[in-house]
């Protein structure tokens, strides 16, 4: 294991790695546009115009800063650590996705961009898009993979009243790689006018830092809260993990607190021990792909194989780069919560405390289910509820047997 | 001087340019995969550029997609492909014919970029277009494959401006392989006259010579790029044909091999036909 650094959150060196990570992989067509995002970016990062217009935005458009609630009931029903609730599932359009999509249709425009084209698992990431380009005029297509289009059709409906076009793809398991795959060949052909928006801390450089940043604002509200709230940091910090970019936007302000123990959960679908699972970080190795290196499901020759989770926002074989490198410093611990899990947390948060969370961010609280017990009482517990699950409605009540 | 040198060196004197073919390797099988590459230079390749089938490949188009797929799905590995170089070699005692692979990063990676360049080497490999190794990644792969004597074909894009050419050229070795659209494999043809005027701009910083690629189709259009470029690269419309061969049941039918090479034919009359100085 490399030896830590001073600080965990300097990261990425200027060619876009984290250790061996990240980096930029992509055809040379898009090597020049990516360097120019990356230019951009930094000076968007350094304008105080930019940011001051973004905080306007999560402020008044998306309902920023969203609440830290303590959530009573959990903490007696599981009988350890205090649990609190990062309410990211009150945004506007219902998730984190949010957060990022508006700091980078922000750059779009102040690029001069034509055309937003995005990605999309659940279906949140493209609401967000479609919903950001609504607001700013710009015409959005968003790639989806067809079974996630059956599955998270309330989703797909949204983003069409928004005035987006959703192009399902029907290549391989027809779910988020595919979809990913897709918007990067939409994108090789039409870089000069068109802004990939990529809805995770994934992707060539510079996106995965510039999308973190963007879901940092998660994290530096939940020291400000927890301090009114405690008087003091969080003990541990939960969130689930699809590309990352939750839990990024949530952990990375706490990187350097060497007292704030950070746990991500993968999906483990069907249990780790099949082959239908998305925990790349468990279950895969490190290698390339979608522009950059990090920890892979894939077999011997480096074939990339399906990734499998009942929520289609997790059902990735990749994870975002930074994560890759965590993992590797030993400073982020990374378990899995397998599909059944998920639905019984599910159901446990909504009839506890009325809250119906999105079945990616069960995943998180399926952990917390198995870890908070364990904790004392006083052990400040924080876990990210990226988003809410109404998306989820029509396929619980299936697998619930509900007749509606 | 390498064998990619050493075709270029010939075809200058010849007063032509070349035709580089893409085929994926196993598809729709190994044996007639094999069949075709075996064949290809007498159809009138000049070069082999032969695909490792990748299951996400992103800069590919759905022809040169669902090759790919029909290739893994018969069961198409790195070592296989190996095998079909070393047979090629052996079996037909051509050493002049380069053959490049063609493909994704990772498949690479996964080996080892120094066992693999030395396994490709071996099995009568010439060298690498990778589509996802550009000039800032390139050093991972670049000295393994300077030792094993492979060539590295870089990629350049329309949006390779004259201030960042200088930078893929410093690793680009045997020929520059220039996109000659924006977009995937399959999509779009360029003029002649973007041709041209993209040729010409490369050649003004290097001295290799340029194979032209991406929406080659008719022995005209390839023609056109010969009268400009040292090489004309034509893929998705070889592997369409390869596909025009194949039952509904997804076997070749026997028209196929011939039908490959009949269109090849043509497409190396097409090239062979404009005479350069
Ligand atoms: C509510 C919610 N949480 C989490 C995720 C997973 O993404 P990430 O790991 O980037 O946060 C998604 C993705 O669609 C989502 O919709």
């Amino acid at each position: 294991m490399p030896s830590a650094p001073n600080s965990f959150r300097t990261g990425p060196d200027e060619r876009g790695h984290f250790g061996i990570f990240g980096g930029r992989y992509v055809a040379e067509t898009l090597m020049p546009l990516i360097l120019d995002l990356e230019k951009a970016y930094n000076e968007a990062k350094a304008d105080p115009q930019f940011q001051g217009e973004l905080k306007y935005l999560l402020s008044q458009y998306a309902g920023r800063p969203s609440p830290l609630y303590y959530a009573k009931r959990l903490t007696e029903k599981l009988g350890g650590a205090k649990i609190y609730l990062k309410r990211d599932e009150l945004n506007h359009t219902g998730s984190h996705k949010i957060n990022n999509v508006l700091g980078q249709v922000l750059l779009a425009k102040r690029m001069g961009k034509t055309r937003v084209i995005a990605e999309t698992g659940a279906g949140q990431h493209g609401v967000a898009t479609a919903t950001a380009c609504a607001l700013f005029d710009i015409p959005c297509v968003v790639f989806m993979g067809s079974v996630d289009v059956e599955r998270q059709a309330p989703n797909v409906a949204r983003m069409k009243m928004l005035g987006a076009e959703v192009r399902p793809v029907t290549a391989g398991a027809s779910t988020l790689k595919d979809a990913m795959n897709d918007a990067l060949r939409d994108w090789v052909a039409t870089c000069e006018n068109t802004f990939y928006c990529i809805g995770t801390v994934a992707g060539p450089h510079p996106y995965p830092a510039m999308v973190r940043d963007f879901q940092c604002v998660i994290g530096e509200e939940v020291r400000k809260q927890i301090m009114e709230a405690e008087g003091r940091l969080p003990d541990t910090l939960v969130a689930c993990i699809g590309g990352g970019s939750n839990a990024m936007g949530l952990f990375h302000p706490f990187l350097d607190d060497p007292g704030v123990r950070i746990v991500g959960v993968e999906a483990a679908g069907r249990g780790l021990d099949t082959e239908e699972h998305a925990a790349s970080l468990t279950g895969g190795r490190p290698g390339v792909l979608h522009g950059n290196r990090t920890y892979l499901l894939q077999d011997g020759d480096g074939q990339i194989t399906e990734a499998h989770s009942i929520s289609a926002g997790l059902d990735y074989p990749g994870i975002g780069p930074e994560h890759s490198w965590l993992k590797e410093m030993g400073r982020v611990e990374y378990v899995s919560a397998t599909d059944d899990e998920a639905v019984e947390a599910f159901q446990l948060l909504c009839k506890l405390e009325g809250i119906i969370p999105a079945l990616e961010s069960s995943h998180g609280l399926a952990h917390v289910m198995r870890l908070a017990p364990t904790l004392p009482k006083d052990n400040l517990l924080v876990l990210n509820l990226s988003g809410r699950g109404d998306k989820d409605v029509p396929q619980m009540a299936e697998r619930l047997g509900m007749k509606i | 001087m390498s064998r990619i040198q050493k075709r270029f060196a010939q075809l200058k004197a010849d007063k032509r340019a070349g035709l580089v073919t893409y085929i994926t390797a196993g598809d729709p099988d190994t044996d007639i995969s094999y069949q075709i590459l075996k064949g290809l230079p007498a159809a009138g390749a000049d070069l082999i550029e032969l695909g490792m089938p990748f299951t996400d490949p992103m800069a590919d188009g759905p022809s040169i997609q669902l090759a790919g797929q029909r290739a893994l799905k018969a069961g198409m590995t790195v070592d296989k492909t190996f095998d079909m170089v070393r047979r090629f070699r052996k079996e037909t005692g051509d050493n002049g014919t380069p053959i490049l692979l063609m493909g994704y990063f990772n498949l690479i990676y996964q080996r080892g970029p120094e066992r693999f360049c030395k396994e490709a080497a071996a099995a009568g490999v010439d060298g690498f277009i990778l589509v996802d190794l550009p000039p800032e990644e390139a050093d991972e792969l670049k000295p393994f494959a300077t030792a094993s004597g492979l060539d590295t074909v870089l990629l350049t894009a329309p949006t390779t401006d004259d201030v960042r050419l200088p930078a893929v050229l410093k690793y680009a070795s045997g020929f520059v392989y220039f996109v000659s659209v924006l977009g995937i494999t399959g999509t779009k043809s360029a003029t002649e006259d973007a041709v041209r005027t993209h040729v010409e701009r490369i050649k003004r910083h290097t001295t290799l010579p340029v194979g032209v690629g991406f929406g080659i189709r008719t022995p005209e259009q390839a023609a056109a790029v010969a009268r400009h470029a040292d090489a004309a690269v034509v893929g998705t419309a070889i592997i369409d044909h390869v596909k025009a061969g194949l039952d509904d049941k997804g076997k070749a039918k026997p028209e196929l091999v011939p039908g490959v090479f009949a269109y090849i034919k043509a497409l190396a009359d097409g090239v062979r036909g404009v005479r350069k100085a």
